[in-house]
């Protein structure tokens, strides 16, 4: 404060990035992940094999393509809690169609537009009407689903044509499934997108300030509507996996599905207010949510218990950081 | 403008009162601003005291500290002659203090009644709300206002004049001792108004203290018995209203020696920029009209409300005006959007820094270059050296205090968070720029950088609308004032027509014939 003719320097940054990093959310989760890979590895002989761990990457392949778009979607401030719901009407559209004898190619393409359409109907709810996202999706999420009840009542459709079964069942390479690299790409894509882009740059924004971002000029309504449609095609998405996968549908197709999707996104750091969170932070927690329900099941631990275990490892990560912060403040 | 002959004689009689309440040497500092330094004020029993001063001058900090809102760092209050502190609103409730906003603080999915018995409701066994005397005495004290209203009415069934009497009511029921009015005819109709001048004869007559804030001079003349000058949060005169001619009343309250220096600018005319022509929207502005040109700062000055900042948030596509043609360099432009008016050269720094200027959570860097983004990346790619470079250069110009360009905005003071929003818009390189109250509430360091600023991007042909309240900076920094009155251009001042009493009559509506 000595100097006040010349204009002072500021410095780029207060601390390195390194130093960040290692600060961070993600390095933390990382740390947790690797203690219960190791703790599973204890508890279980079976764990420690290729095979079975690419087993187990399917219980969070699907959820996690729908959390990435979702980490998107609340970091600008916004929820979808229909994604689970889109599933289900995308996955009975796909049957309807397969029934009729369409071919592969078709059933992709049904499976992605009618998670578009969603997407756009949730969308224009929210952007153009101006209703609030939380209320908007928890009525589709009835009206989806409800829509698949309504075309299968108690039936199920099958009969799926037989190289439709590649997306859910396929292997690209040793042990690894198509669906764990299509993971693994649209992870990269979405980290791209989040963290390297402008529109990335204005999804933060938004979610920090969505006043002060239209104020400077940013299309705030635009970026929303998009982030819907990305939400909804990625529940499309989900939905070709996952049918493909099981090799038919039922209308409870990835019922509470949501939840899990919301879960894997907080706790990947990703703050339920909107503003922050990564996309690398997402695909730990991922893996986390993988790992323990991969190994409880090995364990013979029912769903049940398990379902409960998830529960209190969300709530333990999350009020974790805040109780070390009133302790050391008190 | 005349006071009845018993009012004048009840102010002769009450000269000898002792005050109901008594500030001496009340001072309250802010980080950066002292906002109240060792006032005084005293307040009679069955007396209006009217306190007049500028927006700043340390009103609207006196009634909170009068409201147990903020305590005083120094001074004391005295209420009957006991000293007292008021650590919450409910100590200063007990010792008989209410205040009546401008904006009522009611709850509107309440009931008449509840509203005014909130906090204090009757008790009756059990310690359950006993209804039928919450009824019955917000009956009463309703008829003693002779307000016509159903203590079992829901408050959002009522209009604005009718919430006002509640608010009043509610006053009433704790049996006040002293009652604040901050500008309480803000939101009136004329007819309302009257009432409401009624209910303060009835409050007077009860002996009842009274605290009238109002930036009309008329009323003041009108109702107040006495009256207490602030300027800059110093108290600089009190006396008797009859005693007093308006003139000098507007000389004290904005009468200063101009303590601020401002930049030495030479403004030559040169050609408009902005072009605006009978620019209206249904409720807030009607009929506006200017001029722009490069080179030239341009004040609006009015009341809060009169429309000033709605006429900036339209130009800059935040609302949309009912009809009216913009020019931007002779052409006609449709701005439906901040960013058309971006796009059109039109940047806007808005009054409330916090919700709409700048982003609090994210670096200072991220926020100087969001409207820029398309500048320093490359196909939709960020390029995070170009933004460090774009923000360096910028927050030099401006003088910026930070520890780092990536430390988030919201840790910096009001005054380099208003750096950061004008650096902000200048790497947009604007034609026009429009600083809705630049310097509100930010400390004398950066107002003195922030005019500074002003004068060199008028120097460099950056044209500028700068709406401002306070009457030094506008006088200080405008080529030209355009005076705005309840949504109306009320007049367009420029060289020795420009003076603060000017402004001021113009601005609140005083006839020339007192001049």
């Amino acid at each position: 404060m000595s100097d006040a003719t010349s204009p002072r320097h500021i410095p780029d940054r207060l601390q390195s990035n390194a130093a960040r990093l290692l600060k961070s959310w993600e390095v933390l989760l990382l740390g947790v992940a690797i203690l219960i890979f190791i703790a599973n590895s204890f508890a279980s002989p079976y764990f420690l094999n290729a095979w079975n761990l690419s087993d187990a990457t399917f219980n969070f392949t699907e959820k996690a393509m729908i959390a990435f778009a979702m980490a998107l979607l609340i970091i600008s401030g916004e929820i979808d809690l229909s994604v689970a719901s889109i599933i289900a009407l995308a996955s009975t559209a796909m049957g309807a169609a397969a029934q009729v004898g369409a071919g592969t190619t078709e059933l992709v393409l049904i499976g992605l537009v009618v998670g578009l359409a969603a997407g756009a109907f949730n969308g224009v709810l929210v952007t153009v009407m101006g209703l609030p996202s939380i209320v908007v999706t928890i009525g589709t999420m009835s009206l989806f689903r409800g829509i698949s009840y309504i075309i299968l009542g108690d039936g199920a459709y099958r009969g799926y044509p037989s190289d439709f079964a590649f997306f859910g069942q396929g292997y690209v390479w040793w042990v690894f499934s198509f669906e764990f690299l299509l993971f693994a790409v649209l992870a990269v894509i979405y980290y791209v997108v989040l963290h390297r882009t402008n529109f990335g740059r204005t999804i933060y924004t938004i979610g920090n300030n969505a006043t002060a971002a239209s104020f400077s000029g940013i299309r705030v309504a635009r970026v929303k509507f998009i982030l819907f449609l990305l939400t909804g095609l990625m529940a499309g998405v989900a939905a070709i996996c996952l049918t493909s996968r099981l090799g038919s549908t039922r209308p409870s197709i990835g019922f509470g599905w949501e939840l899990e999707v919301v879960t894997m996104v907080v706790l990947g750091g990703v703050s339920i207010l909107g503003g922050s969170g990564t996309i690398p932070g997402v695909v730990i927690a991922a893996f986390v949510m993988g790992l323990v329900t991969f190994g409880l099941g090995l364990l013979n631990v029912p769903g049940i218990v398990m379902s409960i275990f998830i529960g209190a490892m969300l709530i333990g990560v999350i009020a974790l950081p805040r109780l070390w912060d009133m302790w050391r403040r008190s | 403008m005349q006071m009845s002959i018993e009012t004048k004689a009840q102010v002769a009689s009450a000269v000898d009162t002792a005050p109901v309440l008594t500030l001496d040497g009340i001072t309250k500092t802010f980080p950066g601003v002292k906002a109240l330094d060792g006032v005084s004020l005293d307040l009679y029993p069955g007396q209006v005291t009217a306190l007049v001063g500028e927006n700043g001058a340390g009103k609207s900090t006196i009634v909170k500290t009068l409201t147990g809102i903020y305590q005083p760092d120094a001074g004391t209050i005295r209420v009957a002659g006991e000293e007292m502190h008021f650590a919450t609103a409910q100590d200063a409730s007990a010792a008989g203090i209410t205040a009546i906003h401008q904006e009522t603080v009611l709850f509107d999915e309440l009931t008449v009644a509840e509203n005014i018995f909130i906090g204090h409701a009757p008790r009756g066994r059990f310690g359950l709300i006993d209804w039928p005397t919450m009824r019955a005495k917000s009956r009463e004290i309703l008829d003693r206002i002779d307000a016509d209203l159903d203590p079992d009415m829901p408050l959002r069934d009522l209009g604005i004049a009718s919430k006002h009497l509640v608010a009043i009511a509610r006053a009433l029921s704790v049996d006040a001792r002293v009652v604040i009015m901050d500008e309480p005819t803000a939101a009136l109709s004329h007819k309302e108004i009257e009432e409401l001048y009624e209910l303060v004869e009835r409050l007077k007559s009860e002996g009842r203290a009274i605290l009238f804030i109002s930036h009309k001079f008329d009323e003041i003349f009108r109702i107040a018995d006495r009256f207490t000058v602030f300027r800059d949060g110093q108290h600089v005169g009190e006396g008797l209203i009859s005693e007093i001619a308006e003139a000098d009343l507007v000389r004290l309250m904005v009468g200063r020696d101009v303590d601020q220096i401002f930049p030495q600018r030479d403004h030559a005319p040169s050609e408009a920029v902005l072009q605006v022509v009978g620019y209206s929207h249904p409720t807030e502005f009607d009929n506006i009209a200017f001029t722009l040109r490069k080179g030239e700062i341009l004040g609006f000055y009015g009341l809060v409300g009169a429309g000033r900042s709605e006429v900036m948030q339209s130009l800059f596509g935040i609302t949309k005006p009912s009809k009216g043609v913009v020019k931007i360099d002779g052409d006609i432009k449709v701005i439906r959007s901040p960013a058309d008016a971006v796009g059109n050269g039109i940047v806007y720094v808005p009054e409330d820094r916090g919700k709409q200027g700048a982003v609090i959570g994210l670096p200072i860097f991220q926020n100087i270059t969001l409207p820029s983004l398309s500048q320093t990346s490359r196909a939709g790619f960020l390029r995070l050296s170009e933004e460090f470079a774009m923000a360096r250069e910028y927050t030099e110009r401006l003088d910026l205090r930070a520890a780092a360009l990536d430390q988030d905005v919201g840790n910096l003071s009001g005054g380099n968070q208003q750096k950061v929003v004008i650096a902000k818009w200048l790497a947009t390189k604007p034609k026009v720029i429009i600083l809705d109250e630049p310097t509100k509430g930010i400390d004398i360091g950066s107002k003195a950088a922030v005019h500074a600023f002003m004068a060199e991007l008028a120097a460099q042909g950056l044209a500028v609308i700068m709406v401002s309240s306070e009457i030094p900076e506008v006088m200080g920094m405008s080529d030209r004032v355009i005076v705005m009155r309840e949504g109306l251009i009320a007049a367009e001042l420029e060289g020795d027509d420009l003076t603060p009493e000017t402004l001021v009559r113009h601005a609140a509506g005083i006839g020339e014939e007192d001049q």
